[in-house]
This record gives C-alpha cells, sequence and structure tokens, in this order.
C-alpha cells in the first residue's frame, strides 16, 4: 500500500522533467552518437536498399525499376551458386570454428606452463590484418610455391604440387581453411572467457559426485557455456557470412565461380562491373539470411529459466 | 560410515611449506571441527581429504584403504562447499540426484532417497526451483541434501555457514548438528569461527601455521588449553593474558610487571623463578566487597545478558565479564576476586601450559 501511494505523485511527464533539465543535457549528449548512426549506418543501409530497386550504373544516375534486379537474379545460376557457396562456407567454417575454438579454449582454460603466453599467441591470426593473412596463404596455396605441397613431396607422399586454388573443391577447401585459421582466436578466447566465468567449486563438486572428466564437460561445462556459445556463434556466423577480404584475395571467386560469396559477387558486379544497381540488389539478398542469424541468437540468447531470479 | 586417519600429512605449493606434519584421527560417526585464523592450513587440509589437492607427504586412510591416490570420484565422500557448489541449470532435484544418476542408480531408487533426504530438510516443496531462486538458507540445504543422498562415508564440510547471515548461522548451526545425531555419518567440518566449533564438535582440531595445535573435546579445550594460542583462540571474549612471574616467597601469588599480585590454584615446580604468563577468562572474575583486587572500570559493554566491563588492574587493560548489570562508570573502581583454580600459566618463553 504504502509503496503504491508513494510511486503515483512520483511518476512526472515527459515535459516536466524536460522543464526541469535534468534530460535535456541528457538528449544534447547523445546526438553526437545518433547523428554518426544516422550517417554512417542508417544512410548507408538506406541508400544500398533504393540502388537494389534501380538500374543504376558507374557514372549514370539510375530510374526506379522495381523488382527488376531481383527478378534477374531470381533467374541467375551465378548468383544461386553464390549463394550455396555462401552457405557451405559459413555452415562448414562455423562448425570447424566452434569445434576448434571450444576445443581450444578447453585447453588453455587448464593450468598450463606459460598460459599467458599462449593465450596472447593464440589471438595472433586475429590481430593481423586479414589482407596480409589472406595474402600469406595465398602463397601457402600457391600452385607452384606452396608449402605444403613442398613438405608432402619431401615426405614422398604426392609427387606434384597440389592445384590447391585451381580446382573448385580444393579451392573452397582452401579458403575455408583460411577462414578457420582465421577466425578460432576470436571465437577461442571468447568462449574462454565464458569458461571461466564457471566457478572451479562447480567442477570440484561434480568430480566429488562421481563424474568423470567427459561427464563434467558434457553436464556442468556445456550447459553452463550455452548462453556464451550463442553469442559468440552468432557473431561468428554474421562476420563468415559477409565475408570479402579473404576471398578476394585468395581467388576473387574463381575458379569458374567456385568459391565466389554473395558479398564477392555483389562487389564485383557492383563496382568492377559498372552495375550499382545488380551488386546493390545482391547486397540486400544477403539481409534475410542475416536476419535469420539474428534471430537465431534472439533466441537462443533468452534468458534460460534456470538463469533468472527468484520470482515464484 | 568410517573412520579416518590422518598420518603425519604434509603439503606445499612449490616451495611453500602450508601444512607441516599433520596427524589427526577420526573415529566412525565422529564429529570432528577443524578451526583456526585464515592461513592455518585447515581448509587445504579438508580439499586433500575430499582429493581436490594433491598431498605432499604422508598418509591419509578412510577406514582401512589408503587414499592419497584414489581419484575424488572414487573417495565415496561428500563435501558441503562455502559457496554451495549447487548446479545452477539444474533444479533441486537435480542437484540432489547428479551423483545418483552418473552412478547410473534407476529413478525410482533415486526417488526413494531422494524424498526423505528432502523431507529431512525440508526442501520438498523446493524440488522443482532453481538455485536462483532460494534464498541463502535453503540454497545451504539443498548443498546438504546433495551430500545426504548419496549416504557417504564421510561428509566434508568446508566453512559453510560463513555466507548466512548471523541469526540463521545459528538455526543452521543446530540443524547439522541435528542432521549428524540423526544420521551418525563421520563428519569434518572446517569453521574460522571458535564458537561454531564449540557449539557443534565432539572433537576440536585447532590448527595454526599448518601444524594440529591442539586436539580435543571443545571444554577440554576450553578448560585446559595446551599452549597460549589455543587458550587465546578458544572462548570469546578471550582470556586475558598478563606477563610476570610467580612471587619467590609464596608460589600461590603471581606477580605481575606492574607489581600487582594475582592468586594462582597450584603452580608447578616448573614455574618457579620462570618468566611467565597468567591467563585469566573475562568470566572467572568476580565481584568483591572493599578487600578485593581493586580494579579501574575503562569501559563498560553491557549485552543485556551481561555485562563485559575493560578494567585497568595495574596499568594493564583486561576483560572481564559478570552475569550481573553493572552500574558502574568508567573511571570508578570496582573491587574484584579472580577464582584461583581456573587460572593458567604459560611459559613465556615456549608459550606452552605448565
Amino acid at each position: 500500500m504504502t509503496a503504491l501511494s508513494r510511486t503515483t505523485p512520483a511518476s512526472p511527464s515527459l515535459l516536466h522533467s524536460l522543464g526541469q533539465g535534468k534530460n535535456l543535457p541528457g538528449l544534447l549528449f547523445m546526438l553526437p552518437a545518433a547523428a554518426f548512426l544516422l550517417c554512417f549506418l542508417a544512410y548507408p543501409l538506406g541508400v544500398g536498399t533504393w540502388l537494389g530497386f534501380t538500374d543504376t550504373r558507374i557514372g549514370r544516375a539510375g530510374v526506379f525499376i522495381g523488382l527488376e534486379n531481383y527478378e534477374a537474379l531470381w533467374s541467375d545460376s551465378v548468383f544461386w551458386l553464390s549463394v550455396f557457396n555462401t552457405i557451405l562456407y559459413t555452415s562448414v567454417a562455423s562448425v570447424l570454428k566452434f569445434a576448434l575454438g571450444l576445443w581450444l579454449a578447453l585447453i588453455l582454460n587448464e593450468n598450463l606452463p606459460f598460459k599467458s603466453f599462449f593465450r596472447a599467441v593464440i589471438l595472433l591470426p586475429w590481430v593481423v590484418p586479414t589482407v596480409l593473412s589472406a595474402i600469406a596463404f595465398w602463397w601457402i596455396f600457391d600452385s607452384q610455391f606452396s608449402v605444403i605441397s613442398w613438405a608432402l613431396m619431401k615426405w614422398g607422399w604426392i609427387d606434384k604440387p597440389i592445384n590447391f586454388l585451381g580446382d573448385s573443391t580444393s579451392a573452397r577447401a582452401s579458403v575455408i581453411a583460411a577462414n578457420v585459421w582465421r577466425g578460432i582466436p576470436f571465437v577461442a578466447i571468447s568462449l574462454l572467457a565464458g569458461l571461466q566465468t564457471i566457478s572451479p567449486s562447480l567442477q570440484e563438486a561434480a568430480s566429488l559426485d562421481g563424474a568423470t572428466p567427459w561427464q563434467r564437460f558434457r553436464y556442468v561445462t556445456l550447459p553452463m557455456l550455452t548462453p556464451i556459445i550463442a553469442v559468440v556463434m552468432t557473431f561468428s556466423v554474421l562476420f563468415t557470412f559477409t565475408d570479402f577480404q579473404l576471398i578476394y584475395v585468395l581467388t576473387k571467386g574463381g575458379p569458374v565461380n567456385a568459391t565466389h560469396l554473395m558479398a564477392t559477387l555483389s562487389f564485383q558486379r557492383g563496382i568492377p562491373g559498372g552495375q550499382l544497381g545488380e551488386g546493390a540488389a545482391i547486397a540486400v539478398s544477403m539481409v534475410p539470411f542475416l536476419l535469420a542469424a539474428i534471430m537465431f541468437s534472439f533466441f537462443g540468447l533468452q534468458r534460460r529459466k534456470w538463469q533468472q531470479g527468484g520470482n515464484d | 560410515m568410517a573412520s579416518v586417519d590422518i598420518v603425519n600429512v604434509r603439503k606445499s605449493f612449490g616451495t611453500v611449506p602450508i601444512i607441516k606434519g599433520v596427524d589427526i584421527s577420526i573415529a566412525d560417526g565422529e564429529f570432528v571441527i577443524l578451526v583456526g585464523p585464515s592461513g592455518c592450513g585447515k581448509s587445504t587440509l579438508l580439499r586433500m581429504l575430499a582429493g581436490l589437492e594433491h598431498i605432499s607427504g604422508g598418509e591419509i586412510r578412510i577406514g582401512d584403504r589408503v587414499i592419497n591416490d584414489v581419484p575424488p570420484k572414487d573417495r565415496d565422500i561428500a563435501m558441503v562447499f562455502q559457496n554451495y557448489a549447487l548446479y545452477p541449470h539444474m533444479t533441486v532435484e537435480e542437484n540432489m540426484a547428479f551423483s545418483l544418476k552418473l552412478r547410473g542408480v534407476e529413478q525410482a531408487k533415486i526417488d526413494e532417497r531422494l524424498k526423505p533426504a528432502a523431507q529431512i530438510l525440508g526442501l520438498t516443496h523446493l524440488l522443482d526451483r532453481y538455485p536462483r531462486q532460494l534464498s541463502g538458507g535453503q540454497r545451504q540445504r539443498v548443498a546438504m541434501g546433495r551430500a545426504i543422498v548419496r549416504d557417504p562415508q564421510v561428509f566434508l564440510f568446508d566453512e559453510p555457514l560463513s555466507n548466512l547471515d548471523a541469526k540463521l548461522r545459528v538455526s543452521m548451526r543446530t540443524e547439522i548438528k541435528e542432521l549428524h545425531q540423526r544420521l551418525k555419518t563421520t563428519t569434518v567440518y572446517v569453521t574460522h569461527d571458535q564458537i561454531e566449533a564449540m557449539t557443534m564438535a565432539d572433537k576440536i582440531v585447532v590448527m595454526h601455521d599448518g601444524i594440529v595445535e591442539q586436539i580435543g573435546a571443545p571444554l577440554e579445550l576450553y578448560d585446559r588449553p595446551d599452549n597460549l594460542f589455543v587458550a587465546g583462540f578458544i572462548g570469546s571474549p578471550a582470556m586475558n593474558f598478563v606477563k610476570g612471574k610467580l612471587d619467590a616467597n609464596d608460589p600461590t601469588k603471581f606477580v605481575t610487571a606492574g607489581g600487582v599480585a594475582l592468586p594462582v590454584g597450584k603452580a608447578p615446580d616448573a614455574a618457579k623463578g620462570k618468566d611467565l604468563i597468567y591467563g585469566v577468562r573475562p568470566e572467572h572474575f568476580h565481584l568483591a566487597g572493599s578487600g578485593g583486587l581493586p580494579a579501574r572500570v575503562v569501559v563498560v559493554e553491557p549485552t543485556g545478558s551481561e555485562t563485559q566491563v575493560v578494567i585497568d588492574i595495574g596499568g594493564q587493560e583486561l576483560v572481564a565479564v559478570f552475569r550481573d548489570r553493572i552500574s558502574a562508570k568508567p573511571g570508578e573502581t570496582l573491587y574484584l576476586t579472580i577464582e584461583a583454580e581456573k587460572t593458567h600459566l604459560f611459559d613465556a618463553a615456549s608459550e606452552r601450559r605448565l
């Protein structure tokens, strides 16, 4: 009763609190951020979407043509190949990054010698600019000078260099391997942070309860890590789905479009190809997929029942 | 249920010795409390018993089995952690049943053991709650329930009450003691709180700096502390200590450095001529007529049931506790007697009881 009667007079109108000058400075302080978001996020997104409905080319302002770009894409086999490639690339790379990243995180969470050194080293692939590491991979995958081919030939396992980027299957595998290498640190370090929030006494309690190491992982670690896994993997999927630099440096989408992702195809059609409208339409086509990933994370991230506080 | 024998157990972290050779033997069904200040090694010893810390030297036996190299899951021990360590993603029921499930016990058997345990601890209506939805005391009970359903050989408690508020701590103390009386499982309990130790234990082990200072029944430690550390640690307010010597002519008198004579019961011959420390518990002061020892009142602290008075005798501040309410004001003089038979003498050099 007392709580009720106290809240009623204490809820002022927006105008009233503005008049008191408490919210006005707050709004002013938000302005730069809002302007920044509008200029650099909302505006390009809006323009990109609009371009997708026009036949704009470089050097020629376009006119509104409705869904024509999308109709053209619908019957464009290269576009559908790029959709397939993107989904394949994202799903295989994400699963590998998750499995290897989790494994690495579990190892780093143990009491290793030089623990902080290893943790720092793990981050290296992520710190190096993508283009640089892509160029390194370009050499690793070179049809003549590949270090992998060289080593395998030295051991006598193969008798001629592997043409990593020349064949569609091996090119796909190669770019996925490069992406996995680059993406593991993010997954591993984030999951490591998650692992460190799990109280060691839970593991101790489980081992006293008779759990084997595998059972401790399966029944204690993994369930407690799921909220973090949901966040990390959502981000990982978004990064992978929109990947551009690695492909562009390594294969430019080849051979015969076998590694073209939606992002690289959009760029190729829009900028070098000059078809800004069509490129924009491809970019916009990625939105439903990204939204699906975000929805997945939204439901995956919903607080589980055990995380909620004490309501009866 | 089983006895536990800890024989010359040592532990060091790197080159730092934490436990320096500890011997404790615990009889089947006994409730033993390890007590000592922070850093004395009591928790480490408990964790070694549980198998969570490696044993650097010595031997620990449960029953007839040496368990030094037995992994925790095979020791048949249940432990209640200070932070309870309940699995947050499992309901109360799942928490309690976890160990039985791991062992492959059938659901019907699990229920059979879980229901009475939940009943004893008053958890029946909370079985499908998650730990976050419980109060501190309820979580504490779930942690105990998880231990009980397993029916282990030994219960270990690691400062289980230190996260609870003062009132709850007192009632949980009673609950744990009742539980032990009902189950009669060998229990090792670690605390830094000497009141917990005094009220609950069959046997107290006082530890300090990685060694055992004294082992004994609560009142034994209270009445005959082996050394200065135990004397000062057990009892609240703590025992008063005064430096001085026995009177050369009258061995029933102790003369303080300030020249005041205090009564001594039976002084052993070994005490003569040595530098001594005289110990007297606050409750062994009594009000006397004007013939007693004069003591100047410094501070009066009434607690309701008793009155604690800080007094000055010969320039030394001591604490006295009286059952009666005392209306003395600071600066006034009280006349006191001391129960001579209940005083203690310690060698000032070795700090051991004489």
